[in-house]
């Protein structure tokens, strides 16, 4: 007991501080751009309401869950054929290498040209700028999966699905977790971009509008809002992953206490 | 490529949508040849080199600080598990007003976003120094700067060779956004500007810059990791073969 409640005490020390030092040192703040933080809260308030909410943060968030979603199945699905073909691979292995070297925001204007810009074109520009993790660290877990497992699986005359399906999928899932997480945050700042960019709602077109219309403090609040939502998803995401891959995290730390 | 040069003939795609590689090509011959486009390269590659010169240089510092006193490590864990995961781009309006259109506002996301990538890899690097290595260290009575420099530096250094090189491609991908959202001088705001004069066989083009710029990025700073790096157990077996 007294242990968890030194860790909480660690855990919520600095951030309490921070904040307690944010107001203070700004509650008489004459400075317009950064108001106390008082006003910041009371802003959070009165902007963040439900229909708010309703209006521009669930449909930013389904346009995030929609291309996400997009980009894990195709990159997991073409990185497993790409990592299982030996020529295919190394034929697309320079291209692949170019795609993902893009600065993936430079894709919404083009993709734009495309899709309009209405919610297609952001679901697919989260799409595609989040794939590419995906596809190329699925390739590595592939091309990873030990050879002797591979072997053994034809010896035993397992099916091509089979295979795919008991040995390469979970072989190649440390790595393929490793490419979403990447994503995840690829995604988040695609999102944002294409609805500043281009758009009438939306958590990014919000924000800007109060920046534009000098709204400081409500601003800001989005900016928190944000942040929050950045946090939220990767604990749901790590919540995700020690759920699938618990098997393997205790299989490191086997590997090393011995 | 050829794939790209023939969908517009075929009429599967819309021409003035995609243009074919050719003339992608001629507008990126052209692009080279004027002082614009040179300059606007430069730009956004002062951009990107000085904030990730500042945001390793803070990155390893606080890393190495934090990473050796373990209540310092303690108290910051949950304050850096927050802030770590904000996308950067949340900071653009805040950029937008504190410096305008500034070289500033660009760096200011570029940092922010690169900082982060170098901390934890470092953060990493501190906490896996074979604590036989320390003890030794400490019976030989290092100081704290000697333990540091011969014993936490050397262990840590791959890590922060790992965090160099995601900084890297990252802070090229803060620097392009900003420009194009912001539009502070750079590339991505010479794209948004074709983009807007409906120039698209040139925002192409730009864009195949942008896209050679993160290869080269990416190949510079493997170099450079395996030239760091030389010494070490990983490498050195991959320098062999």
């Amino acid at each position: 007991m007294i242990r968890l409640l030194r860790r909480l005490g660690y855990a919520l020390a600095l951030p309490v501080l921070l904040l307690v030092v944010w107001w203070i040192t700004t509650d008489d703040s004459e400075n317009f751009y950064l108001p106390p933080l008082r006003t910041i809260l009371r802003a959070f308030a009165e902007t963040w309401t439900l229909e708010r909410f309703q209006a521009d943060v669930l449909p930013s968030l389904a346009r995030f869950a929609a291309g996400y979603a997009l980009a894990g199945v195709v990159g997991v699905t073409v990185g497993l054929l790409i990592g299982g073909l030996r020529w295919l691979r190394a034929l697309l292995e320079p291209v692949l290498e170019f795609f993902r070297a893009i600065p993936p925001p430079v894709l919404v204007p083009v993709i734009m040209l495309f899709a309009g810009i209405d919610h297609t074109m952001k679901v697919v520009v989260i799409a595609v700028g989040a794939v590419w993790p995906i596809l190329l660290n699925t390739v590595e877990g592939v091309r990873s999966v030990d050879e002797v497992l591979v072997d053994t699986c034809r010896a035993y005359q397992l099916r091509r699905f089979a295979r795919l399906r008991h040995v390469i999928l979970p072989a190649a899932s440390p790595q393929i977790v490793t490419g979403l997480r990447q994503a995840l945050s690829i995604g988040i700042i695609l999102m944002v971009i294409s609805e500043m960019f281009a758009s009438s709602n939306g958590l990014g077109y919000t924000i800007i509008e109060f920046q534009r219309s000098f709204a400081i403090p409500e601003m800001w609040s989005g900016i928190l809002l944000l942040g929050l939502i950045g946090f939220a998803l990767s604990v749901l995401f790590r919540a995700v992953e020690n759920r699938v891959l618990a098997w393997y995290h205790g299989l490191r730390r086997a590997q090393r206490s011995s | 490529m050829l794939v790209i040069e023939a969908l517009p003939h075929t009429g599967l795609v819309n021409g003035r949508y995609l243009p074919p590689t050719s003339q992608i090509l001629a507008a990126l011959a052209e692009q080279l040849g004027r002082a614009e486009f040179w300059t606007a390269l430069a730009d956004t590659l002062r951009a990107w080199a000085i904030g990730l010169a500042i945001a390793v240089a803070a990155g390893v510092l606080v890393g190495v600080l934090i990473g050796s006193v373990p209540v310092l490590r303690a108290l910051t864990a949950s304050t850096i598990e927050f802030l770590r995961p904000i996308p950067s781009v949340a900071l653009i309006p805040l950029a937008v007003l504190l410096y305008g259109t500034e070289l500033r506002s660009t760096l200011l996301l570029v940092v922010y976003a690169s900082f982060w990538q170098v901390l934890v890899q470092v953060l990493y690097g501190v906490q896996d120094v074979d604590p036989v290595a320390d003890d030794t260290a400490r019976s030989y009575r290092l100081g704290v700067w000697g333990r540091i420099r011969y014993v936490v530096w050397p262990t840590a250094l791959p890590y922060v060779m790992t965090g160099v090189r995601l900084a890297a491609s990252v802070a090229l991908v803060l620097a392009i956004t900003a420009q194009l959202v912001i539009g502070s001088p750079g590339l991505g705001a010479l794209i948004a500007r074709a983009q807007a004069s409906n120039a698209i066989p040139v925002m192409y083009a730009l864009v195949v810059v942008t896209g050679i710029l993160g290869v080269v990025i990416n190949l510079v700073a493997r170099a450079a990791e395996r030239r760091v790096l030389a010494w070490h157990i990983s490498v050195r077996r991959e320098v062999a073969t």
